[in-house]
């Protein structure tokens, strides 16, 4: 990849004055002694830095508050499930790779969906024009899913798929695709993103505007809750949140705001808190700066056992626990350099594990370049079960626990995650947050505001803006046949000429009933599914009921 | 005084990416661009009615989803049919180096990958355009 960073042009115009003034000298120490949240840090930590009560603070791991993890044994029990993320192309391509992945050791599913379907559109929309398979696997009908998942006992393994905006239909399409196995909805364990409000803030894939997208949401709590008692039926996300430019501290609390925002929906219609509350699950994003991490996902667990017992009055100690899944920061990787990732993604790794996490994805170091290719995915795997086998960290549980330097910052991550979750309850919730832009403008300041202090050169970034050689280094990359959305525009036709024309139209026509009234929509939309109405049609059934939705277009 | 360089800041495609399309938007904005920012989920078509209207001296176009081979051709195609070949087309995103060769050789300016300062990118855009308002004299 061309580093136009270090173009000749580009040095040679700059104007002296300008104050950007090169990284120093290598062997000089970094400039900010902060955290990556801009949390001062000092040079020592004594006893008098942690306040009285930490014995409370912490609990017993197991136990409440379960700020030292949710298990009394943690990883010596069960270790986390290695979870790699993968999706590109085909479903017959991305089938291979699960195939192939679980060969290799991996315990967990993960389906990547490219633009189109995240999008709610199918590979022959005008929109997906030249995006079909590019970010992950195409899927528009049931047809791709039975393929997807072809030789994959659903009953044996447990998936997750990162899907929001049509995630009610990819839902129906996995418990669908279960069906044909002969394994029920009840038998099925797995996840599925279903975070609308994260998608306003941060990662910005949508269909229509969002309450009502927030509503479909709540939908599948409601319905997982009654029928998919293994199945997580969201994955509040503050990866994406992270990703986006936000401090760890900003993840911490935007991130919780959501939680708290579909509670309270959740409550709105009546729902018992301990009927739905265990299936609600977390997702972090594990950045370079090791300690904070690590207090991030102490300080979630802390805060969201005591909103959820004190604030929602939760009895279920299940209710109380932040289960979550971690990824390694995807936005900390370089380009430049790229074989230096592995490192990054090895010490990522590493924090997670130290923070306590329930599963894991390490990516792999060719992923500012293009989707993985099958060596960069398998070291990323690999990096996982070295943290896990050949280190030691899995003996004890919560190490670091009584560090003073480490208990501090928890502390201090708490206090400042409250701050905001404090702010967004005087604008009346995450949802009204959302609709003024509020956390999406502290994220955007956020990202402007490291842009500079790495081009100021006080924050270092190994290979890019300090200790960057001339030489380019080059790594084979993955590379998408264009073939691929013809043959998929081909396949969607051909099953939408196919499918039972009278079951179809039944089908939908009640689906465009039920969105105009209160009802939970999916029922209506497994049996649109099971019709073999496509993706796109049901988005335009949504569409259509509750409009689109246009971001406002500030910076 | 100089008119004020005026870039139009444009996401192509479905690709919800918009931290380094605002970063960039920011930091020319802060070094007396003219900015004009599109939004997410513009259509080639959109994207370049806007340039029209707006007047830009230059698109920047920020593309993260693997779509750069379709989406940058079609913008610069219907730039020539608009009348505003003159226009500088630039832009960044996820593009391997091969296609950013190729692009440049349909006639996209430079593209910037992972990594670059603001600071290169305004440089850029500002030399370039100058070099067009000074062959046009």
């Amino acid at each position: 990849m061309a580093n136009a960073a270090r173009t000749e042009t580009a040095e040679a115009e700059r104007p002296a004055t300008r104050d950007l003034s090169r990284a120093p000298e290598n062997g000089a120490p970094p400039q900010l002694f902060e955290t990556l949240s801009g949390i001062p840090v000092q040079p020592l930590y004594t006893p008098g830095d942690v306040k009285p009560g930490l014995e409370e603070r912490l609990g017993q791991p197991g136990q409440f508050p379960f700020t030292r993890g949710l298990h009394p044994e943690m990883y010596r029990t069960r270790l986390w499930t290695m979870r790699q993320f993968a999706g590109f192309g085909s479903a017959e391509h991305t089938n291979q790779r699960f195939h192939y992945l679980l060969a290799q050791g991996m315990t967990g599913l993960s389906t990547a969906f490219d633009m189109p379907t995240l999008m709610g559109y199918d590979a022959d929309h005008a929109m997906a024009l030249g995006e079909v398979g590019r970010e992950g696997v195409a899927i528009s009908s049931l047809e791709d899913m039975e393929i997807l998942f072809r030789g994959i006992p659903l009953d044996q393994v447990t998936t997750s798929m990162t899907i929001n905006a049509p995630a009610v239909v990819l839902l129906a399409m996995y418990v669908a695709v279960a069906e044909e196995q002969g394994i029920p909805p009840e038998k099925l364990g797995g996840t599925v993103q279903a975070d609308m409000l994260k998608e306003f803030i941060a990662q910005k894939e949508w269909i229509c505007p969002p309450r009502p997208s927030v509503k479909i949401c709540v939908d599948m709590i409601e319905w997982c809750a009654q029928h998919m008692p293994r199945w997580n039926s969201i994955s509040i996300s503050g990866y994406h949140i992270r990703e986006a430019g936000a401090t760890a501290v900003q993840e911490l609390a935007f991130t919780i705001a959501d939680g708290i925002g579909y509670v309270e929906e959740c409550r709105k219609r009546g729902m018992d808190v301990d009927a739905f509350a265990p299936r609600l699950s977390f997702f972090w994003d594990v950045h370079n700066d090791f300690f904070e991490e690590i207090a991030k996902f102490r300080a979630g667990r802390r805060i969201w056992a005591k909103l959820m017992r004190d604030r929602f009055g939760a009895k279920n100690p299940r209710s109380w626990q932040l289960r979550t899944h971690a990824q390694t920061a995807g936005v900390s990787l370089t380009a430049q350099q790229p074989l230096n990732n592995v490192a990054r993604v090895a010490i990522q790794a590493l924090a997670a594990v130290l923070g306590g996490t329930q599963s894991l994805h390490t990516n792999s170091m060719d992923e500012t370049l293009a989707l993985p290719t099958e060596e960069a995915a398998t070291v990323a795997l690999r990096t996982q079960q070295i943290v896990a086998y050949e280190t030691g960290v899995t003996n004890v549980v919560d190490p670091f626990a009584g560090s003073y330097f480490l208990e501090s910052l928890t502390d201090r991550m708490e206090e400042e995650a409250m701050n905001y979750i404090r702010r967004i309850d005087e604008m009346g919730g995450i949802i009204q947050a959302v609709e003024r832009g509020f956390p999406q403008k502290e994220i955007a300041d956020s990202a402007y505001r490291f842009q500079m202090q790495v081009e100021r050169g006080q924050r270092t970034i190994v290979g890019v803006n300090r200790f960057s050689g001339d030489e380019e280094v080059s790594i084979p990359v993955l590379k998408i046949d264009p073939e691929i959305e013809r043959r998929q525009i081909e396949r969607v036709r051909a099953v939408r000429s196919k499918r039972d024309a009278a079951r179809f139209g039944t089908a939908m026509a009640a689906l465009r009933d039920a969105c105009m009234s209160d009802r939970n929509l999916v029922p209506f939309v497994f049996d649109a599914v099971r019709a073999y109405a496509t993706l796109g049609e049901i988005s335009d059934v949504f569409r259509e009921a509750f409009g689109v939705y246009r971001e406002p277009a500030v910076f | 005084m100089a008119r004020k360089i005026r870039v139009l800041v444009a996401k192509a495609g479905l690709d919800g990416h918009d931290r380094g399309a605002k970063v960039v938007a920011s930091a020319m904005r802060d070094a007396g661009f003219e900015v004009i920012y599109t939004g997410l989920h513009q259509t080639p078509e959109m994207i370049v009615q806007a340039a029209v209207q707006e007047d830009v001296d230059a698109v920047a176009l920020s593309i993260l989803s693997g779509a750069h081979m379709t989406l940058f051709p079609r913008v610069l195609q219907l730039m020539r049919e608009k009348g505003i070949a003159d226009v500088l087309l630039t832009g960044g995103g996820i593009i391997p180096k091969e296609d950013m060769a190729a692009l440049k050789q349909s006639g996209v300016g430079e593209l910037f990958g992972p990594g670059t300062t603001t600071s290169a990118i305004i440089d850029y855009i500002r030399g370039a355009v100058r070099a067009e308002a000074g062959s046009a004299r």
